[in-house]
C-alpha cells in the first residue's frame, strides 16, 4: 500500500466523517434557544473588543447563519410577519431593497439583528419585544441570504409561493458596498 | 352489530356517512365469512375424501361432473366479486352525493400544525373564526370545505366517517350529518411534518339550539377585561410575541399565522388537541412549547412571572 491514506477502509471512514461533520451541522434543527432565556443583550455584540478578560466567541453564526433550517424558518417568517409588506420579496417597495449590495445600517448579521430589534428612522418598526430572539436571528440570516451572502448549501432552495426572482440559493453574491455605517461600527 | 365505543372509533358510527361505511364493512365481513367457510369446507372435504379407484379416474361421466363443479365455483366467485363491486359502488355513490342545499358550510384550513376553522355567512360581519374545535348541529348536514396553506394534511374523524385530504391550492369538500350527540376526536391522516401525530381536533355534535347559541357566542368579539389583572394580561398579550401570530377579536391583534384565540377559554384542549385546557398546561405551553411539541412554530416565551400570571388570567377570561 503506497497510497496517501493508510488503507481504503480508512479513507472511506475519513470521507464519511467529513460528510457527517459538514452535513449534520448544516442540517441540525434547533427548536429551543441555547440558552432558552437568551435576551437580545446577551447575544448581540457589534464590536469584537470588550472590557476585561476575553469572552468565548458567540455561536450565533453557526447556529443561524450556517444552518439551513434556521434560514428556511427565516424565509417563512419573512412572509408571515409581513416584512414583504414594505420590502417586497427583497426588491424593495416603500422599504429599501434587501437583495442588492447597498446596506444603510450594515450588512453583518449583528447589524441586521439590531436593525430589526431597534427599528430605524423613516419607517422601520422596532420589533424588539414582539419577536423571540431566535426568530430575529433567523430573519437576519435569511435577509443575508437574499443578496447571496450565505453559503449556497445553507440558503433556501425552494419557495412555497410563486416567485418573481431566482431562489436565494441561486443568487450571486452581492458584495456589500456603500454602507453609511463607518467600518469600525460594523462587526469585523 | 358489534360496536367498539370510543371518541375515535370507526366501529361506533355517529353520522349518516359513518353508518353507510359501517354497513358496507359489515356486508363485506359477512360475505368474506361465508366465502371463508365454503373454501375451508371444500379444502377439508378434499383432504378427508377417500382415494378414488384407478378405473373411476378414467370415467368420462365423473370427469364431466368435476368440470361442472369447477365451472360453478368459478361462476360463483365472479358473481360474488361483482356483487361486492356493486355494494362498494352504491355506498360510494351515497357517500359522495351532492349535499342537501340546507347544509351548513364550514371552512377548515390545515396548517402546520393546527386547524383553522371558519363559519362563514352571507354577512361578513357574522363570520366566526375558531381553531381546533368544530361544533356541528345534530340532524343537519354539514359541508366541510377543506384547504391547506402549506403541505398536504388529512381531515379525518373516524366516528363520523369522514376522511379527505387537504391539498394546497385545491379546495376539496366532504359532508356528513351527525346523528348522535357527542364529542369526537379528529386527527390529521396525511404525514405533514414534525407534529403530524399531535395534530388533532375535536368535533362536538350537539342539539341545534345549543349549536346556535355556541355559534352566536363565537361571532362575538372577545370579552373586554374588567379587572386590573386581566387588563394587564391584555397589555402583555399586545406588547409581546403573542400578538405577532395570534388574533383576538375586538383587539388590535389580528394576525392569522397561529390559531385564533378569541374564545380560547371555551375550548376543551390546547395545542391542537394535545393538552387539556387548564391553567397549568397553558402556562407550560406558553413558556416552553418546544418541550411539548418540538418543531411547532410557536417560539419559547420567557415572560416574567408577574406578566405570565396576568396573561394566563386574561386568556382564561376569553370565554
Amino acid at each position: 500500500m503506497s497510497s496517501a491514506f493508510p488503507s481504503r477502509p480508512g479513507a472511506l471512514v475519513l470521507a464519511l466523517a467529513l460528510v457527517w461533520g459538514l452535513g449534520c451541522e448544516r442540517e441540525t434543527r434547533r427548536f429551543r434557544e441555547v440558552p432558552p432565556t437568551a435576551t437580545p443583550g446577551s447575544a448581540l455584540r457589534l464590536s469584537s473588543i470588550n472590557p476585561g478578560p476575553a469572552v468565548p466567541d458567540s455561536t450565533i453564526r453557526s447556529t443561524y447563519a450556517e444552518n439551513a433550517y434556521a434560514v428556511s424558518e427565516g424565509k417563512r417568517l419573512f412572509t408571515q410577519f409581513n416584512c414583504v409588506g414594505c420590502h417586497a420579496q427583497g426588491g424593495g417597495a416603500i422599504g429599501p431593497p434587501l437583495m442588492d449590495d447597498e446596506w444603510i445600517y450594515g450588512a453583518q448579521l449583528e447589524n441586521i439583528f439590531a436593525t430589526i430589534v431597534q427599528g430605524r428612522p423613516n419607517g422601520m418598526p422596532a420589533f424588539g419585544t414582539r419577536l423571540a430572539t431566535s426568530q430575529v436571528w433567523q430573519l437576519a440570516a435569511y435577509v443575508r441570504s437574499m443578496s447571496g451572502l450565505l453559503r449556497k448549501d445553507v440558503a433556501p432552495g425552494r419557495a412555497d409561493a410563486m416567485q418573481a426572482k431566482a431562489q436565494e440559493q441561486a443568487t450571486t453574491e452581492q458584495r456589500p458596498e456603500e454602507s453609511t455605517t463607518p467600518p469600525q461600527a460594523e462587526r469585523p | 352489530m358489534i360496536q367498539f365505543p370510543g371518541e375515535h372509533s370507526a366501529h361506533a358510527p355517529a353520522s349518516s356517512q359513518a353508518v353507510l361505511l359501517d354497513r358496507l364493512g359489515e356486508q363485506l365481513y359477512g360475505i368474506g365469512a361465508v366465502v371463508f367457510v365454503l373454501v375451508v369446507g371444500a379444502l377439508l372435504a378434499a383432504a378427508f375424501r377417500p382415494r378414488a379407484a384407478a378405473e373411476d379416474v378414467e370415467d368420462p361421466t365423473r370427469e364431466r361432473r368435476m368440470a361442472a363443479i369447477v365451472a360453478a365455483a368459478a361462476g360463483a366467485t365472479v358473481a360474488t366479486l361483482i356483487a361486492v363491486l356493486f355494494l362498494s359502488f352504491g355506498t360510494g355513490r351515497e357517500l359522495t352525493g351532492t349535499p342537501p342545499p340546507d347544509a351548513i358550510q364550514i371552512r377548515v384550513t390545515g396548517r402546520q400544525w393546527f386547524w383553522d376553522v371558519e363559519y362563514r355567512d352571507s354577512l361578513p360581519s357574522r363570520w366566526a373564526t375558531t381553531a381546533n374545535e368544530i361544533h356541528v348541529p345534530v340532524g343537519r348536514p354539514v359541508v366541510f370545505q377543506l384547504r391547506s396553506t402549506d403541505v398536504i394534511h388529512g381531515f379525518w374523524v373516524p366516528s363520523l366517517g369522514v376522511k379527505r385530504d387537504m391539498i394546497p391550492g385545491q379546495e376539496t369538500s366532504v359532508w356528513f350529518r351527525a346523528d348522535t350527540p357527542g364529542v369526537y376526536r379528529g386527527q390529521c391522516a396525511e404525514f405533514c411534518g414534525y407534529q403530524h401525530a399531535k395534530m388533532a381536533f375535536t368535533v362536538v355534535a350537539e342539539p341545534p339550539d345549543r349549536f346556535a347559541a355556541w355559534l352566536d357566542r363565537q361571532r362575538d368579539t372577545a370579552r373586554t377585561p374588567t379587572d386590573s389583572l386581566t387588563r394587564h394580561g391584555q397589555d402583555v398579550f399586545l406588547a409581546s410575541t403573542c400578538v405577532m401570530c395570534h388574533a383576538i377579536g375586538g383587539t388590535p391583534a389580528g394576525s392569522r399565522v397561529g390559531p385564533n384565540l378569541t374564545h380560547l377559554a371555551g375550548r376543551r384542549t390546547i395545542a391542537a388537541g394535545t393538552l387539556p385546557n387548564t391553567r397549568g398546561h397553558l402556562a407550560g405551553w406558553i413558556v416552553d412549547p418546544q418541550q411539548i411539541k418540538p418543531g411547532a412554530h410557536m417560539p419559547p416565551n420567557a415572560l416574567a412571572p408577574g406578566e405570565l400570571q396576568a396573561l394566563l388570567a386574561y386568556l382564561e377570561s376569553l370565554e
